[in-house]
């Protein structure tokens, strides 16, 4: 009964999030200089072929007005056509969605692992030259924001030694035929690993680029809280038990330490989520961030506001799934 | 014959400051030995050398551990890890922070057994059902699947007691378990460990500032002042007669009930500067 009642209100706040997103970008996009129309039209086009595709696309109308026809169109699940590519702008979006779920989970699952296994280490070795070399990586992880990352690992592993693909989701010489958008799990399950080896040849310099720096945030939190727990008396006890320095630290440690990072992991996620848009573009990868800077350019307002539905769903989501977890791991706040 | 004999301990901090000068003592099998002396003598910290929990800050420079006849410090730290894992328990201060809030109860009684000890986890769950029960503890399977937030202290003394004695150690170190708890918990805690030592014929090494506790618990005491053992003796001979001066007035400064009020009586400053005389006098001696 309580987690029904918990999951309504999450609902009804997600959906007040979704229209407040929805709302700003709407007025933004319309407020701010440049048209679709003019990007469309020859140089030299009349008032009246201006008019005249204005009102195509319901443009002459005020801008509540436009909201309310396009929000009562979403309802009924039509996100309006695409001006620029002439389609609907759900197919797009779902089409392009999967590309950035499969880059943006690869980069967290990266700084989790890299940013994880260094505080451990760090914790194991605390106090000596070990625990001084990995705060010096991690510093300088953080020096750089993603972008700048992405350029590096172009310039070094896909140009001094072009070890990886630096352009592209997928080779199109290996003829493969998706069935789905999810090309990395679908290759999985298919079991064509040679097609899996050249998508991580593609995505894995993208994703991280992404994953150093919330790599670095994830192993100075983390590093801080395990440390801290060190001190406490249970892991004192554990240690007159007979346990190894190691199996305190990951069983005893770590899931008391966790929660901090945990929280943090999910709000840097939606900042990964939203530097995807920038990666993308570097890499040439079809995502919904390239899609979007694309659409930005053109003025396609259909679909600039179709994806920032969707990121701001992504969104939402991360913070309910970090809720949960939490929740799922603080024995604590289980009985709140 | 000695289950854990301490002969010469030093430990010092990094910048060379002795914590413990040649600490010699003994401890019987299924005896129950006193450890007492005032805050910062270094009792806590001969219980931490014994169980390998010394903090980071200070080392051993010398001196013999000898668990059931083995020099633990001449062990590879594995191995003594393990042996003092099977062979001594801890029953610590503070129950409110010494069990860990993220994992059920049961598991923290029956990790040592499975883990270190190669116990089938059913055969560990009995043991530890069995161990709850003995510590009185009220519906134990339900407890064994609690979480630590929703206990009282005294419940969790209970079971860190019952943990402590649950891979039959032949050696417990309790240190000062009942400081943290209030008053009216303090004495039945008390009576569970002398109950539970006395059915597991448990050596029994009682850290405590609180002489009115010793009379009750133990046979022998050892006196600790600045980190040097100052007086040894079985526990009647020292309520009787103690022999040093300090250990006089620390007896002299425990409160009675029939002192009329505002009798407390401090140990006296020449007898505090006859012992510190007495340590640097030992120092010297051995810096030569």
């Amino acid at each position: 009964m309580q987690i029904v009642r918990a999951l309504l209100t999450r609902l009804a706040t997600t959906l007040v999030t979704l229209l407040g997103a929805a709302i700003i970008v709407f007025v933004v996009i319309r407020v701010v200089p440049g048209n679709p129309i003019a990007m469309m039209l020859p140089p030299g086009a009349t008032e009246a072929d201006i008019e005249r595709l204005k009102t195509l696309y319901g443009l002459d109308k005020s801008i509540p007005e436009q909201f309310w026809i396009w929000i009562v169109n979403v309802v009924q699940g039509d996100f309006g056509t695409s001006i620029t590519l002439r389609q609907p702008v759900f197919d797009l979006v779902i089409g392009r969605l999967p590309a950035t779920l499969e880059l943006s989970l690869m980069a967290l699952l990266i700084a989790v692992l890299i940013g994880g296994t260094a505080a451990l280490t760090a914790t194991l070795y605390r106090d000596t030259k070990i625990e001084g070399g990995i705060d010096v990586a991690g510093g300088v992880a953080l020096s750089l924001p993603d972008f700048l990352w992405g350029l590096a690992l172009i310039l070094v592993l896909g140009v001094l030694w072009p070890l990886f693909h630096i352009s592209g989701r997928v080779s199109p010489s290996l003829g493969f035929d998706f069935q789905s958008n999810f090309f990395l799990l679908e290759a999985l399950l298919r079991f064509r690993f040679d097609v899996v080896f050249d998508l991580l040849g593609h995505m894995l310099l993208p994703a991280f680029a992404l994953a150093i720096p919330l790599a670095a945030i994830i192993l100075q939190l983390l590093k801080q809280s395990l440390k801290e727990c060190m001190h406490d008396d249970y892991i004192t006890l554990a240690r007159t038990k007979g346990y190894s320095e190691t199996s305190i630290i990951t069983r005893d440690a770590l899931p008391n330490a966790i929660l901090p990072t945990l929280t943090l992991i999910g709000v840097q996620f939606t900042f990964l989520i939203g530097g995807t848009v920038i990666i993308e573009r570097l890499f040439s990868y079809e995502g919904l961030g390239n899609m979007a800077i694309d659409a930005v350019i053109n003025r396609d307002l259909p679909l600039i506001q179709g994806i920032v539905l969707v990121f701001a769903l992504l969104f939402t989501l991360v913070n309910l799934l970090v809720d949960m977890t939490y929740a799922a791991l603080n024995p604590r706040l289980r009985h709140a | 014959m000695s289950y854990l004999s301490i002969q010469d301990l030093s430990v010092r901090l990094r910048n060379g400051l002795p914590l413990l000068r040649k600490v010699s003592l003994d401890v019987k099998a299924g005896e129950v030995r006193a450890l007492v002396g005032e805050s910062g003598a270094g009792k806590s910290m001969i219980g931490k050398a014994v169980l390998g929990i010394l903090p980071r800050a200070v080392r051993l420079t010398g001196g013999k551990i000898l668990l059931d006849g083995e020099d633990l410090l001449a062990l590879p730290p594995k191995t003594r890890r393990q042996r003092i894992g099977a062979k001594a328990a801890l029953i610590p201060q503070d129950p409110l922070t010494a069990l860990n809030p993220s994992r059920r109860i049961g598991p923290q009684i029956t990790d040592r057994l499975v883990d270190i000890l190669g116990w089938k986890r059913p055969e560990a769950e009995a043991r530890a059902l069995e161990l709850l029960e003995e510590v009185h503890i009220q519906s134990p399977g339900r407890v064994m699947k609690s979480y630590p937030h929703e206990l009282s202290g005294g419940m969790r003394q209970r079971i860190l007691i019952a943990s402590a004695f649950a891979a039959e150690p032949k050696l417990i170190i309790a240190d000062e378990p009942t400081t943290a708890l209030d008053v009216t918990v303090q004495k039945q805690i008390l009576k569970l460990i002398r109950e539970m030592q006395e059915r597991h014929q448990t050596a029994l090494l009682f850290v405590t500032h609180d002489l009115g506790v010793v009379s009750k618990i133990s046979q022998s005491l050892s006196v600790l002042y600045a980190g040097k053992v100052i007086e040894d003796t079985d526990v009647r001979a020292f309520f009787d007669a103690p022999r040093h001066a300090y250990s006089k007035a620390l007896l002299a400064a425990t409160p009675k009930y029939t002192d009329p009020d505002g009798s407390l009586m401090p140990v006296p400053d020449n007898i505090i500067a006859a012992v510190e005389r007495e340590v640097a006098a030992f120092d010297a001696q051995m810096n030569e």
